[in-house]
């Protein structure tokens, strides 16, 4: 009892010092939950590396300042911050309504791509109404592929909706269906990467409407640290603009 | 018509999950499961008559393999089966370039022929039930007449058989509409697979399968309204005498 009271007065005494500081951007610790391959995992070495890492490190240079990595389970991330344990929360968090009453959202930095895929022999072509018309389209039920597919091509395809991806990946090995739509990074280990297929992806990968897709990975600041937040936006603008983080990207995901 | 449709459009103004595009959903699963019902028990129902007759055979060779048959089809989930008939008969060596693939690559094909054998199955037991429990009387009756075993079958066994096993008959024909829910984990849209659909788009489960379970209901109760008919036409005889 005594030691929690010690703590809160500990929280309000660290909040009434930070609200009196300056607004210039300071070194800060940002937590991250390992491990999620490829976007923060440890190498065989045992050194914190991946997506989230490299491009939170560009962006700490690109403003200037130092980074520390603090590594803090799932369940108390957000808490973590609320408490002070880090300044930032860079760690593939979906921005949603929910957290954002809790935090302060950074701009997307990724947005998780699905992608179309299709046996290596079948021409399709760039996925759209008239290219996918007639043939029979493969989904996984409930995600948001189903709700993208089912309105874009539902009225000039034949869409087949799946419990599982595996019992899709089934049907595709049988030749059932003529393509799937699905997570890229599944599709990718599933189809692209599996022994006795021959895929391909067909078209670009697929991030937008956002009303489908969602908003992204974002990095969480405390609410009140709204300069930090701009800080890391700009950031994140210039590396998209000087092609860091296109590198980066590639590093981790492959050549798009 | 036109009357019920705008009273129809004013109650779907108020709520975002069943809009007419939803609703048409649900329309093509009632469809599709009325569909695939009748044709399972349809189909069954022929297979099951001449199984329940040579179950009762005296060689071994024709009422063992039935035997064999419905025990498979009743000791085992039709869950299962509908997986091995669809997603089993793809590892079927080079069943991908015989005819037969072009019957089972769609899904609606595979779900009937397990929907078809599992009530054949469960059928030729009622049957083969009601065709023992003639009444000996009868049977000695139409021997004493010199009729032929086919003739006798014809004329005597069956049709009463048939009336016996009409209450049980009504049972499995229920059984059958319920267990088709099941149709949807092989992509068929049928009426469960709609309420999933609606489901997962909506977030809405109680909206979505308390919808379904009423058009279920109606379906049923059509049924046992249908066999409670059926047997008063043709079970009037066994009624007890009334004053």
């Amino acid at each position: 009892m005594k030691l929690k009271n010690l703590l809160s007065l500990g929280v309000i005494g660290a909040t009434l010092i930070a609200g009196s500081a300056s607004a210039e951007v300071r070194d800060i610790r940002i937590g991250v939950d390992v491990p999620y391959e490829p976007m923060e995992f440890r190498t065989p070495e045992g050194e914190l590396t991946g997506f989230d890492i490299d491009l939170g490190n560009a962006m700490c240079a690109e403003i200037g300042i130092q980074c520390e990595w603090v590594v803090q389970g799932w369940d108390g991330i957000i808490p973590g911050l609320q408490a002070r344990k880090y300044d930032a929360i860079m760690s593939s968090m979906t921005i949603n309504e929910q957290r954002r009453e809790q935090v302060l959202f950074s701009d997307p930095y990724i947005t998780p791509p699905s992608a179309w895929f299709a046996p290596a022999d079948v021409e399709i072509g760039t996925p759209s109404k008239d290219t996918l018309k007639g043939l029979t389209l493969g989904v996984q039920r409930g995600t948001l592929q189903d709700n993208y597919v089912t309105d874009m091509y539902g009225d000039v395809a034949d869409v087949n909706r799946y419990a599982t991806a595996d019992d899709m990946v089934l049907d595709m090995d049988s030749g059932r269906l003529d393509a799937a739509f699905l997570d890229f990074p599944i599709g990718k280990s599933t189809l692209l990467e599996s022994e006795a297929g021959n895929y391909k992806r067909v078209g670009k990968k697929i991030t937008e409407p956002k009303e489908y897709f969602g908003d992204g990975f974002g990095i969480a600041f405390r609410q009140r640290d709204k300069e930090l937040a701009a800080a890391f936006n700009e950031a994140l603008a210039t590396l998209k603009a000087n092609g860091t983080y296109d590198e980066i990207l590639a590093k981790y995901f492959g050549e798009d | 018509m036109d009357a019920l449709m705008t009273w129809l459009e004013a109650q779907l103004a108020d709520n975002s999950i069943f809009t007419l595009q939803t609703l048409g959903y649900y329309g093509e699963g009632l469809v599709t499961t009325v569909q695939l019902v009748a044709l399972s028990l349809i189909i069954g129902l022929v297979l099951a008559v001449p199984l329940a007759i040579g179950r009762g055979s005296k060689h071994r060779w024709v009422s063992l393999p039935i035997f064999i048959y419905c025990y498979v089809f009743r000791g085992t989930p039709l869950l299962v089966q509908l997986y091995l008939i669809y997603y089993g008969v793809v590892f079927v060596e080079g069943i991908q370039e015989t005819w037969l693939w072009v019957i089972l690559e769609k899904p609606f094909v595979p779900a009937l022929i397990a929907f078809t054998l599992n009530t054949a199955a469960y059928t030729t037991e009622i049957f083969r039930g009601a065709i023992k429990s003639t009444n000996h009387g009868e049977i000695e009756a139409a021997r004493a007449y010199g009729m032929s075993k086919g003739l006798m079958l014809r004329r005597i066994v069956l049709p009463s058989a048939f009336r016996r096993a009409l209450p049980a008959y009504g049972n499995e024909v229920i059984f059958m509409l319920h267990a088709s829910a099941i149709a949807s984990v092989v992509t068929i849209m049928d009426l469960t697979g709609a309420a999933r659909f609606v489901y997962a788009r909506f977030y809405a489960p109680f909206d979505a399968f308390l919808f379904v379970a009423a058009i279920y209901l109606c379906l049923t109760f059509a049924i046992l309204y249908l066999f409670r008919y059926l047997e008063k036409r043709l079970l009037a005889h066994l009624k007890p005498a009334s004053g």
